[in-house]
């Protein structure tokens, strides 16, 4: 049985467990300080395909592959997929996962998709609706530039402070405790700790009227905090209670912001918080602004460098929250603000 | 010494909307509006094409340039042809440039293929 606890989160008493997870990545992030860590680095962008839309599609294609490969399963064991990515009409999932046959609800929670889709798997598995439950996203630069700047044709000058788009697909497979036992068995690279969710936090959309396209942490900031203190507030925790509270990807700017938002609300989380966006480039050396974004950004980072810390018992209990910004090219140009939201999720290594 | 005077003073040019990029948050778009209108304008007042005439390719490279152009073509077209020279002038002193741009950039996306920033 579930408990809906505070105004927006989920305590699981029989909590689901990630059972496999998988990420494959591109060249830049291959380069990166998590370059050894990914499943796979594809170091053509263009993964074989003729448009950076198919190129993504086969991002996720593959980081399914890699999930089924790595769990022994196939697609007719798993129920339901919960899927997005940062495109228009989320075509890049349609496409890229249509071949596997798995019933699919497609999400969009631009760059927190990572928290939505894994909160949503692990809410059908809870729930008793599914067995097995997958949750994959994935972001393209060169796709994700097209769709809220310009097409690398244009040639465009990005200033310093942009972020970069993170080439990457994450895909996790989300298991009742009765089908972990079961499965668990089967898997050979399974380290010692199994990785449990035992609570989310879904999030609202906060917005404080950024209209600075070019500071996308200061846009998502806000709803990360609000995430972060109803969460802490709903479960009666303090940062304390976790070996780290990880954001999407706020940035180096973000990070200042969002510290400092909480300060304010009286919660210290400076100790405790990391970026994925930071963690996923070297900044200084490889040029990427202000650090990584995309709905790839979390996810791959989630499953590379986080996922395996827990399994190996290295982390007991992590706050996952990945930040979205809710924009798109449209309202953007007709001067609407950038409102944010953001996904947390307790990942919980168990003896 | 006609080179040296367009390199530095198309550089100046160039340098001087670089710093308006860096240091404002302007999008590339309105800058580039900005740039026309302003050309257009100092066209007007008589000023940008005593400056052509100084600089060379310097001034008229850059699209401060394209908005003077702009504005000597409506100014003959309007003393040839009145009200209509307004809407025609524009386009007849552009038409070389405009055409070239999108027939060499058609060209270039036949034969070139866009990579993935580094």
């Amino acid at each position: 049985m579930t408990e809906q606890i505070g105004r927006q989160s989920l305590t699981f008493c029989e909590a689901p467990f990630i059972l496999q997870n998988a990420s494959v990545a591109g060249s830049k992030e291959g380069e990166g300080p998590l370059g050894t860590l990914f499943d796979l680095v594809e170091p053509d962008d263009t993964f074989g395909e003729e448009k950076w839309e198919m190129a993504e599609s086969q991002l996720q294609k593959q980081a399914v592959k890699i999930l089924l490969s790595k769990s022994g399963l196939s697609p007719e064991q798993i129920r339901y997929l919960f899927a997005g990515d940062l495109l228009g009409q989320t075509i890049a999932t349609s496409f890229g996962l249509m071949d596997y046959q798995i019933p699919l609800f497609g999400l969009y929670g631009a760059c927190a998709t990572c928290g939505e889709a894994l909160s949503l798997a692990a809410m059908t598995v809870a729930a008793g609706y599914a067995d097995l439950a997958a949750a994959v996203t994935s972001s393209h630069f060169a796709s994700a530039e097209k769709q809220f700047r310009f097409p690398l044709e244009y040639a465009n000058q990005r200033p310093m402070s942009a972020t970069w788009t993170v080439t990457g697909s994450g895909a996790f497979l989300v298991c009742s405790p009765a089908c972990f036992r079961e499965k668990a068995k089967h898997i050979s690279d399974q380290e010692s700790f199994p990785v449990a969710i035992t609570g989310i936090t879904t999030g609202k959309i906060v917005d404080y009227g950024i209209k600075d396209a070019m500071n996308m942490g200061a846009a998502m900031a806000p709803a990360a905090a609000d995430c972060i203190f109803h969460h802490l507030k709903d479960f009666g925790r303090k940062p304390k209670d976790y070996d780290y509270i990880v954001t999407g990807d706020l940035g180096l700017v973000g990070q200042e912001i969002l510290i400092e938002l909480l300060r304010q609300r009286g919660i210290e989380i400076e100790e405790q918080h990391r970026d994925c966006g930071i963690d996923i480039f070297d900044s200084k050396v490889q040029n990427t602004g202000a650090g990584g974004s995309g709905c790839g950004c979390s996810a791959v980072t989630l499953s590379a460098c986080y996922l395996p810390k827990l399994r190996q018992g290295k982390l007991k209990r992590i706050l996952f929250v990945p930040t979205g910004a809710l924009l798109s090219k449209i309202s953007f140009n007709e001067g609407q603000s950038v409102p944010g939201i953001a996904h947390g999720l307790v990942l919980e290594s168990v003896a | 010494m006609e080179y040296v005077k367009a390199f530095v003073v198309g550089g100046i040019i160039c340098a001087l909307v670089q710093i308006l990029l860096e240091k404002t948050r302007m999008l590339p778009g309105r800058v580039m509006v900005l740039l026309v209108c302003a050309g257009t304008l100092l066209g007007a007042l008589q000023i940008y094409q005593p400056f052509v005439e100084f600089a060379g390719a310097g001034a008229s490279v850059p699209l401060l340039g394209f908005g003077n152009v702009l504005w000597q073509g409506m100014e003959e077209a309007i003393q040839k042809e009145g009200v209509l020279g307004l809407f025609k002038g524009g386009f007849t002193a552009s038409s070389a440039g405009i055409c070239a741009a999108l027939i060499f950039g058609y060209l270039g996306s036949l034969f070139f293929r866009s990579k993935m920033r580094k």
